[in-house]
């Protein structure tokens, strides 16, 4: 790479100790990954494959086990000064804008309050505005003293997203931020989000199990599944050409995908028992109908854990399948 | 149709006791083994619609028109009446399934209740049919001893879907269904619900904003605006090629992958759905409209077209 990323994360753990004698959760069982300046990526996978507890990490919100986040070249430390001054560069946004602004707190006050915090010495009346029209809540003034019961779903959105820009961020991390909104409305807050990294050249990483979405806005992608990231690559050709079964898996299951639905059957297992070989093998519908064995790679599917993909920006999938089908002749 | 049709909703008015004006004027028929999709987002009346199919509304609420389940119009029926179309004639499938189940109570024993209350099962048999239901909707028997937390968001509305099973009711109404669940979860309750309209020669009713997830279940869609179908017709031409302005935004808000057309582009709709007990005057959707004439802001339009397919819009 010639310029240096802006977020860095390397082999990555975040294990969380387990409760009455279950064995510990392996929520982030090794991740790389990489996010350069003014680049959005999406993170998607399903519910308890380990996105948000990665997310998290990336925030400093959960010390990893093990490896290391860097930004902007330095790594993070976690002592409480510097992890306040972090959080002045990078941003979390929040799914569900009903939950994440306090009632009983105007517009005004929700936003002011990251400056608040960040003893903001300048013009707080004028940051405040500026925050609010950057996230398409024009003329500003008029929503200072208003509830958030008085405005609608994707209005609270905008606040929320206000609240994030307000201390001038290089990077946000916005966990669902269209899963709780209307069709119409959804649009609008992810072309928000496209016009923010053109005009102030943010980066995002938007944590989603909404394949649609990275469509519509990111870069790259990088599908996760058990703790960790099974295939990464440019939006294009990992939604378009996916290799990993996964993938495959997801994105047939969408309405509007052409050809005969993968349905997988079943939960994602979890993170306390994963299994041995390829963490996927036992869901793996590539495995199942015969196809791996053909390839020759069904025992190593069984019993042969795959590297960790690099951070490296190529598109990758681990997968002793898809492997071995690039390989051959 | 040559049969009677299962419903038959005509010019239904609800308008609730704060004078919001949810659902004005609506014409729908299903056919047993039928699904029909209601689409539209918050507040355009759909769930508001699927309570008045079985009078579920609050006292203020104030109905007009006729519901006609099997010939019989729901709103005229006497109260024993209802109590025995509930659950045996048309039952419905709640949003969020987390807060409809009771946390306390054994999933087996909830499932059980209705059949108890409608006498559809002997005492004696009920736990029987219990296992048969789980099983129906994937799970496994034994789960009827298990709590609501004990089961994760996809096994609780396969719970639901099981309830509204027991009394093998001829209509099923299923609002917002899948979401807040995974894809894959919701890949696996959609098939399973059009399994088993398949299999029971149920009429389905489901409701979404979800254009996609509707188009592909669904048989016939009805686009909802401001309480009002603004456009009604094949699920598949609805979707693809949508006549009124709001149903074509529906449509483009969920993006084909793939499609270079949406690929940084997400596309919304500016505004926000009008306040029903304040709605603009004209088309109700002018304000919002990207091809809105002057004389939409006074002029409102009636769904017309071919009985098979209709819009309310001015351009149709």
């Amino acid at each position: 790479m010639t310029e240096s990323p802006l977020l860095h994360a390397a082999d990555l753990h975040v294990t969380f100790s387990g409760r009455r004698g279950s064995g510990s959760a392996r929520a982030v069982d090794g991740v790389n990954l990489t996010l350069g300046k003014g680049e959005i990526v999406a993170l998607v996978g399903e519910s308890g494959c380990g996105k948000t507890t990665l997310a998290r990490a990336l925030l400093g919100l959960e010390k990893p086990t093990a490896g290391h986040v860097t930004f902007d070249g330095a790594p993070l430390t976690y002592d409480t000064r510097s992890l306040k001054t972090y959080r002045n560069r990078v941003q979390l946004v929040l799914q569900d804008p009903r939950g994440s602004l306090n009632p009983r707190h105007t517009v005004y006050e929700a936003v002011a309050e990251g400056l608040r915090v960040h003893r903001y010495a300048g013009d707080e009346r004028a940051k405040v505005a500026e925050a609010l029209s950057r996230a398409g809540l024009r003329p500003p003034e008029r929503f200072f003293q208003r509830y958030p019961h008085e405005l609608s779903g994707g209005q609270r959105q905008r606040v929320v997203i206000a609240g994030a820009l307000v201390l001038d961020p290089e990077l946000i991390v916005a966990d669902e931020p269209v899963a709780s909104l209307d069709a119409s409305v959804r649009g609008e807050i992810l072309a928000l989000l496209l016009s923010l990294r053109r005009d102030l050249g943010l980066s995002a990483l938007v944590v989603t199990h909404d394949l649609g979405l990275a469509w519509n806005i990111a870069d790259r992608v990088a599908v996760m599944y058990l703790g960790r990231v099974v295939e990464t690559g440019t939006v294009e050709e990992v939604l378009t050409h996916p290799r990993h079964p996964y993938t495959q898996a997801l994105l047939s299951v969408l309405p509007e995908a052409s050809g005969e639905p993968v349905v997988l059957t079943g939960e994602p297992p979890d993170p306390t028992r994963i299994p041995g070989g390829c963490r996927f093998h036992a869901r793996c519908q590539v495995l199942a109908s015969g196809a791996a064995e053909r390839a020759g790679v069904a025992g190593s599917c069984r019993t042969e854990d795959l590297p960790v993909l690099s951070a490296e920006r190529t598109t990758q999938a681990a997968c002793h399948w898809a492997r071995a089908a690039t390989t051959a002749p | 149709m040559t049969t009677a049709p299962l419903l038959d909703i005509k010019d239904l008015n609800v308008t609730y006791g704060t004078g919001a004006a949810a659902v004005r004027g609506v014409d729908l028929t299903l056919a047993a083994g039928q699904k029909l999709g209601i689409a539209g987002e918050s507040g355009c009346g759909k769930s508001t619609l699927a309570l008045a199919l079985l009078r579920l509304l609050p006292a203020g609420a104030k109905l007009s028109g006729e519901i006609l389940l099997d010939g019989e119009d729901v709103l005229t029926m006497k109260w024993g009446r209802l109590r025995a179309v509930r659950w045996a004639g048309a039952s419905i499938v709640f949003q969020g399934a987390m807060h409809s189940l009771n946390a306390v109570r054994r999933i087996g024993d909830q499932i059980a209740e209705p059949m108890l209350i409608h006498r559809t099962a002997p005492p004696s048999g009920v736990r029987k049919k219990v296992a048969v239901l789980l099983e129906h909707v994937g799970l496994p028997a034994s789960r009827a001893d298990s709590y609501p937390h004990e089961l994760s968001g996809g096994q609780r509305q396969r719970v639901m879907i099981a309830m509204a099973l027991a009394c093998d009711p001829k209509l099923i109404v299923a609002d917002e269904p899948t979401t807040a669940l995974d894809v894959m979860i919701q890949a696996q309750i959609l098939r399973l619900i059009e399994q088993l309209v398949a299999e029971q020669n149920v009429g389905l009713i489901m409701i979404s904003h979800d254009l996609a997830v509707l188009a592909d279940t669904c048989d016939r869609l009805a686009v909802m605006y401001a309480g009002r179908v603004v456009e009604q017709g094949p699920a598949a031409q609805v979707y693809e090629s949508a006549l009124h302005p709001y149903a074509k935004a529906l449509s483009a808000a969920f993006p084909r992958i793939g499609d270079p057309a949406s690929r940084h582009a997400p596309r919304g709709l500016a505004g926000d759905p009008p306040d029903p007990s304040d709605l603009p005057p004209g088309c109700t959707f002018h304000p919002r409209c990207p091809v809105a004439l002057d004389r939409c802001a006074v002029e409102d339009q009636a769904l017309r077209g071919e009985e098979e397919r209709r819009a309310a819009c001015v351009h149709v």
